[in-house]
């Protein structure tokens, strides 16, 4: 049961970054321009409401999904289209993303100076109190700066600050991986209060499958700049199609301590510089065979694999 | 015989507000071949405690109370000549940041030679076939091609195995690893906790693994001792601490974990913070986020009791 128009949308969106030695060695030394590409044709839908989590590991292109669609970043090729009217983003180091000289209350207020109405300064000041109170802190936080905080109490000023802006879409970049087990907890479960709430819609990107699995309704699993495998959440983590899901899943330490027998997965992502032919996975796929090593599979019907297709797997 | 003996430990910073105790009083042992874990938040004491066994706090981080004991033998109060001569030739070290721990000017196989014949009396020749073999058993294919590389050249994963090789260059008999795999991708995880299990099995050497990812500990580790405001708080059996938690904090840490099995969609949430190093309350210094606070709580500080299995700082396990 789709809405027919979703909030966001990517239409095989890709981008490539200029990695090229400088001008004079490329002269020198004859080499041509070299492009690296971060995100290869990535399309998602995202409905109002929900939550989409983007998982894989380091150097998958998960954050330069986020940065495209926060328009951070111009797509390559392909189309971001957002129907919102506004968005915001959390990062994951809540010291970096806080000016540590201003107040909280400046801070949580800036957003509001973008409004389209302007405020006056009580109400501003009220709304910044309301904020502090809706994200679990005091309105007399309003007064300190960011270094009498800790890093959990940091990060619900950002989202303090992400919702003065009233937006629909709040894209997540690691939102937890800062903070201990226990504050995020705090933070996950704050989150999911605050959605059902007032709405809203997330972009959750996270390494952590334990996580996704709490606050996604969808999961996109990426590996090497592309989706490989896009399902409901449940649907992911009970029959994971893609071997690159199947092992991820597989190598998430195991708490209920069944003693399952764990499949050591070989091998680690290769340089994007020198992308490996055909299906970037096969390298380290147990299911590759020659279509694998010589063509890359399309994404069809929620997974972009040549063993699911032929039902190999 | 165990070989790492640790009793009433206590760390302590001087400041000029006065003096703030980072490990208070912790006791543990660490047998051949076991792997002990030590988990706990940020703050809890659990690296402190391990720079404490190796004797690098830094200054004026000082042990202010307690003995060390290596196969028997005191190491907290040696100089810090014989100190150094032990670490590295009996106490193998990783930590989270592999580039903390190798040297950018020198390749691989330098450093790994340079390191075995510190410590081991053997001819270039037979410390080259080691630092080969060791670079083997970690894992790093190729080890003939790649001993001339540099850290640089070499990824996460890759550099920290060879960080456990310079770890295991003397044949340590005990390992002491700090979040060895925090900084790397699951994947590249697994493969580290299967290396780091085997070694302790194969070679009997005894394994302090610090970390605050309770799901590596239950991969890795036999026992585990469960640290909040520098002391620990239980300690027992894994499987025991992760499915029946004996003290509230270890009980709300377990259930604030996230689990791809459960369905859930909300965690247990343990209200409020660890209390700061100059804010440790007296009696348990769990005792103001503790749903099951009574008053023996606020004016006793309970110590290590027997509670099933295992072993929890807390008067609920107190004999009636």
């Amino acid at each position: 049961m789709r809405p027919p128009e979703p909030l966001l949308a990517l239409h095989s969106v890709s981008r490539d970054f200029d990695v090229s030695r400088p001008w004079l060695n490329r002269v020198l030394e004859r080499e041509p321009r070299r492009t690296l590409r971060a995100v290869d044709r990535v399309s998602f839908e995202v409905a109002k409401g929900e939550t989409l989590a983007l998982v894989g590991e380091s150097g998958c292109g998960k954050s330069t999904v986020a940065r495209l669609v926060a328009g951070l970043y111009q797509p390559t090729e392909g189309r971001v289209e957002f129907r919102g009217r506004r968005l915001q983003m959390i990062f994951q180091d809540p010291y970096a993303s806080l000016n540590p000289r201003w107040r909280v209350r400046k801070i949580v207020a800036e957003p509001l100076r973008f409004a389209t109405s302007k405020h006056s300064q009580t109400e501003i000041t009220s709304r910044v109190h309301r904020l502090l109170t809706q994200v679990g802190l005091s309105p007399d936080d309003a007064e300190r700066y960011p270094h009498e905080f800790s890093g959990g109490q940091r990060q619900r000023i950002s989202i303090a600050r992400a919702l003065a802006g009233e937006p629909e879409l709040l894209l997540c970049d690691e939102p937890t991986s800062a903070l201990d087990v226990s504050v995020q907890a705090q933070i996950l479960n704050l989150m999911s209060e605050l959605q059902e709430r007032l709405g809203l819609t997330y972009v959750f990107i996270s390494h952590n499958l334990a996580v996704v699995s709490l606050v996604a309704d969808r999961v996109g699993v990426m590996y090497f700049g592309r989706i490989v495998e896009l399902a409901a959440a449940a649907d992911l983590f009970a029959r994971p199609r893609h071997p690159y899901t199947r092992m991820l899943l597989d190598a998430v330490p195991d708490l209920g301590m069944s003693g399952k027998p764990r499949t050591p997965v070989a091998g680690e992502v290769p340089n994007p510089l020198s992308p490996p032919p055909g299906c970037a996975f096969h390298p380290r796929c147990p299911h590759a065979n020659a279509r694998c090593q010589a063509e890359a599979p399309r994404f069809s019907n929620g997974v972009a694999c040549h063993a699911v297709e032929e039902a190999r797997i | 015989m165990t070989i790492l003996t640790v009793e009433n430990l206590t760390v302590q910073f001087p400041t000029r507000r006065g003096i703030l105790t980072a490990v208070d009083s912790i006791s543990f042992a660490i047998a051949p071949g076991e792997v002990l874990g030590v988990v706990g938040e940020s703050g809890a004491g659990k690296s402190m405690t391990g720079l404490a066994v190796i004797r690098l706090l830094e200054p004026p981080g000082r042990i202010a109370a307690g003995e060390v004991r290596l196969e028997g033998r005191r190491i907290d109060n040696l100089p810090h000549e014989e100190m150094r001569r032990i670490r590295g030739r009996r106490i193998g070290v990783i930590f989270q940041d592999p580039l903390t721990s190798l040297n950018p000017l020198y390749t691989i196989g330098q450093q790994l030679e340079e390191t075995i014949l510190t410590h081991l009396d053997i001819s270039p020749r037979a410390a080259r076939e080691r630092a080969l073999s060791l670079l083997k058993e970690v894992g790093i294919p190729a080890p003939e091609a790649r001993y001339q590389n540099y850290p640089h050249h070499f990824s996460g994963g890759m550099r920290q195995r060879v960080v456990i090789a310079l770890a295991l260059a003397a044949e340590p008999r005990l390992l002491i690893a700090d979040e060895p795999t925090t900084a790397l991708d699951v994947s590249i995880q697994a493969q580290i906790i299967t290396l780091l299990k085997r070694l302790a099995a194969e070679r009997g050497a005894a394994v302090m693994l610090i970390t605050h990812d309770m799901g590596v500990i239950a991969e890795t580790a036999q026992r585990v001792a469960v640290m909040y405001a520098g002391r620990i708080v239980e300690i027992g059996p894994v499987r025991e601490v992760i499915h029946a938690p004996r003290h509230p904090y270890t009980v709300g840490l377990m259930g604030s974990i996230p689990r791809i099995s459960a369905d859930q969609r909300r965690l247990v949430q343990i209200e409020g913070a660890m209390p700061r190093l100059n804010a440790i309350p007296p009696g348990c210094p769990f005792n103001p986020r503790c749903p099951k606070r009574f008053a023996r709580c606020v004016a006793q500080r309970p110590e290590l009791l027997p509670a099933g299995a295992s072993r929890a700082a807390c008067w609920l396990h107190a004999p009636a």
